[in-house]
């Protein structure tokens, strides 16, 4: 005799639920993506530390440009790069509320370099999550300032050579010089005890945006199977690989914990 | 009895956003306009109304700033001129497609390229026919005083609010550096956040259980979806040109000539129009003070009525083609300009006026 | 009544606050007024000018090219404007480093040595103000009540007390102007 579904969906079976505030859309990332986690990771924060009416989050243009469709919070939508001079204006005239960008490579890294150098010179009292993946998603796989020597993409097709493209910028140590700072960090979400990490490290800079000592940055180096060409699994090992040598996992700046 | 008290058009601009009630300021320095952000640091409007007022990293940022202001509902603005205007026309397209109010005030200097920073009228088509990128229109209102810099920033809100609209004060090197006296009306506090939630109940102050979550955006992907919202806006557009349509008009009722108008140039013409008179011609004026809607009914009726008009703008023609659309052939249309950061005297537009209309 | 003057000099003599004292103490007065300067790379050293407009009426055009008065204060100046006084108007000039005196025989021609005004106020600064004491001898469009109504409202109120200096300095002026 089988059972159906609802038997199965009693509250003693339940031993995993998805966050309150991610919404039952279907997400639009490929299998594998680290977005999905992440915003997971963002959505068990704001819930579990009450705030969801005290959130706006601003995301970007890139592949998590529709963020807003997966985490239950208000939340503006940004020109390409510009998140942190939104959410400068808004935590500045709403300074009660917590005001975050969810940002990738290409938006933060290339296109919005001034507005985050600025967010973070003027010491914004703002929550940036920074996705890296080497890689423009959405576009169709073209080369991000992140993208490692070597690394082919649609626009470097035998690899990121330096004498034409240049170097990798990495931007989390970059930004850990600059006094407005408060915490800066670079997790990763392949594993589960990583995710437990980055997701501890969400919730502080979350906490910390409320301390006024300036602007708090998480960074997760992430994987793009599709873009990679890759299998998740396979991209995933890519990653601890390659990326990780360059962009390494752990604490760049606590000023409220480095001696 | 109001305060009147000497200042730039530039100064007004700064004092009547405090006064005005308006929550934040975001600007990047620009001549002829950097006294608008020097004025509001120096008043430190955070200490008395709470008002907000930042320096940003470049005219781009502070647009977007504006764009998250006025995403959560606040009364936000800036100010610049033409080249960081350019810069600011993307943001300023995203808050049209986002239906954000702002005020963006315009002090426009001599173009194209970074040109000069004298006094200019040559950004009539970046502003009124769009700027950036897709279908929307900004409402254009073009100050002639000190006064009406001091007063458009708040008709610029009371707009800007009303239709979910940016709202451009398209003034120039004349109006923002020229002293002039202005009459200070009552002070307006800002408003509380319960207002707020009142009269924008779309913006982002905060998702509570009792409602849906705000979003702010102006992306779509799905063709008809974004047709849909072109053709509300499209809506919106022909009511804002059913209700908002204003100018003025000057010795316009027995005119056979009529001079059209804006912002200083305005003011020249009214000393051509004086001129001519006194050596019985009868001239008109007519003063478009928005520029978006345009006052084509009036020009229309006017066509009719008059043997010729003269647009007269600080630039290669650009107002002029609406002109032309409103009168639609039924009388001769001039056009003379000057450009680059050069200003016409009344006694040179006398002159022009006597040439085009073969009374040299 | 509409009094189109051009007030021009080197930078640092003056020139624009002058211009303002004189709007404000019209505004004092109740009259319409504009002050339009000229600006940009040529204010910095160089020459400096202001256009002042005083009217009982509604001021149209803020740009005028023939004046009723114009002040002359340094050489440049005085080749620039002499020929912009309208034909019965007043011209005003300091006669220090002048080297060729005003021609036109169809105008008011009148000099004030503002320098040795200020010299015997004891401070440079109050040079503008001579100056402005001569105009208004010479035109009293205004009432010495109101400017010094203007004064009060030009000078930041820390320096209140230079008030009474500029109004020495006004008040010698229109005795020294020729």
């Amino acid at each position: 005799m089988s059972i159906s579904i609802e038997e199965i969906k009693k509250p003693e079976n339940i031993v995993y639920r998805k966050p309150a505030l991610l919404t039952d859309n279907v997400m639009h990332y490929c299998p594998g993506c680290s977005h999905g986690t992440v915003h997971k990771l963002v959505a068990e924060v704001i819930e579990e530390m009450g705030i969801q009416d005290k959130t706006i989050g601003v995301c970007p243009v890139g592949c998590s440009v529709f963020a807003y469709n997966y985490i239950d919070i208000d939340w503006q939508e940004a020109a390409h790069g510009r998140a942190p001079a939104l959410a400068t204006a808004t935590k500045r005239l709403c300074p009660d509320k917590y005001v975050f960008t969810y940002q990738g490579d290409g938006d933060l890294a290339s296109i919005g370099t001034a507005e985050i150098i600025h967010a973070c010179g003027r010491g914004e009292n703002i929550v940036v999550i920074f996705i890296n993946n080497g890689i423009y998603g959405m576009t169709g796989g073209q080369m991000a300032p992140t993208t490692l020597i070597g690394m082919k993409t649609a626009t470097t097709p035998y690899g990121r050579d330096p004498k034409l493209n240049g170097f990798p910028l990495v931007i989390a140590d970059m930004l850990a010089h600059l006094d407005g700072t408060a915490y800066i960090t670079r997790q990763s979400v392949h594993t589960a005890p990583a995710a437990r990490k980055a997701k501890s490290a969400i919730r502080k800079a979350f906490e910390y945006s409320q301390k006024g000592i300036g602007l708090s940055f998480v960074e997760i180096v992430s994987t793009c199977n599709s873009g990679w060409k890759m299998s998740p699994v396979d991209a995933n090992k890519w990653m601890v690989e390659h990326m990780f040598a360059k962009y390494p996992i752990g604490d760049i700046k606590d000023v409220l914990n480095d001696k | 009895m109001a305060e009147k008290i000497l200042m730039k058009g530039n100064e007004a601009i700064a004092i009547s956003a405090i006064r005005n009630g308006v929550d934040g300021y975001f600007g990047y320095p620009i001549t002829p306009q950097s006294e608008v952000m020097e004025t509001l640091m120096k008043e430190k409007p955070w200490e008395t109304t709470g008002m907000v007022v930042l320096q940003a990293e470049s005219e781009t940022s502070s647009i977007n700033m504006v764009y998250g202001g006025a995403s959560c509902g606040k009364k936000v603005m800036t100010s610049s001129s033409s080249p960081g205007v350019s810069l600011m026309c993307e943001g300023i397209s995203y808050m049209a497609g986002a239906e954000l109010p702002c005020v963006v005030v315009d002090v426009m200097r001599g173009g194209p390229g970074l040109g000069t920073i004298q006094p200019s009228q040559s950004d009539y088509n970046q502003i009124v026919k769009g700027g950036g990128h897709g279908d929307y229109h900004n409402i254009v209102i073009a100050p002639a005083s000190a006064q009406d810099m001091y007063d458009f920033v708040d008709w610029g809100f009371e707009l800007a609010f009303k239709y979910r609209n940016p709202v451009v004060v398209l003034a120039d090197g004349i109006i923002g550096q020229m002293m002039e006296k202005v009459e200070m009306h009552p002070m307006k506090p800002r408003r509380t956040d319960k207002e707020i939630l009142e009269t924008a109940p779309w913006a982002t102050t905060g998702k509570p259980s009792t409602r849906e979550r705000n979003i702010i955006t102006s992306l779509s992907l799905d063709a008809d979806i974004q047709e849909r919202f072109n053709r509300k806006l499209k809506d919106k557009y022909r009511i804002i040109e059913e209700t908002e349509v204003k100018y003025s008009e000057y010795m316009t009722e027995d005119a056979e000539y009529l001079f059209v108008a804006f912002g200083c140039s305005s003011r020249i013409c009214e000393a051509v129009v004086d001129e001519l008179r006194a050596d019985g011609i009868k001239a008109g004026l007519l003063r478009p003070i928005t520029l978006y809607p345009f006052p084509k009914d009036e020009i229309a009726r006017l066509g009719r009525q008059v043997k010729s008009m003269m647009s007269v703008e600080l630039n290669l023609g650009q107002m002029v083609e609406d002109v032309r659309l409103a009168v639609n052939g039924t009388c001769p249309v001039y056009f003379y300009g000057r450009q680059g950061g050069n200003i016409y005297t009344p006694e040179e537009i006398v002159a022009e006026f006597r040439k085009a209309n073969g009374m040299a | 009544m509409k009094e189109e003057i051009i007030i021009a000099g080197f930078g640092g003599q003056g020139v624009l606050s002058m211009g303002k004292i004189l709007a404000y103490s019209a505004i004092m007065q109740d009259m319409e007024v504009t002050w339009m300067p000229s600006y940009g790379p040529e204010m910095r050293g160089g020459t400096a000018n202001v256009c002042v407009i005083l009217s009982d009426r509604k001021i149209g055009s803020p740009i005028v090219t023939k004046y009723d008065t114009v002040i002359a204060l340094n050489q440049q100046s005085l080749d620039k404007f002499e020929k912009t006084v309208k034909p019965g108007g007043l011209l005003l000039y300091d006669p220090n480093g002048i080297t060729r005196a005003p021609e036109r025989t169809d105008i008011e021609v009148h000099k004030i040595d503002a320098i040795a005004v200020a010299a015997k106020i004891g401070n440079s600064k109050v040079y503008n103000m001579a100056v402005l004491g001569g105009f208004l001898k010479l035109r009293p469009i205004v009432s010495m009540e109101n400017v010094e109504k203007g004064l009060a409202k030009s000078i930041p109120a820390r320096y209140s007390d230079l008030i009474s200096m500029n109004k020495a300095a006004i008040e010698e002026g229109m005795e020294s102007v020729e």
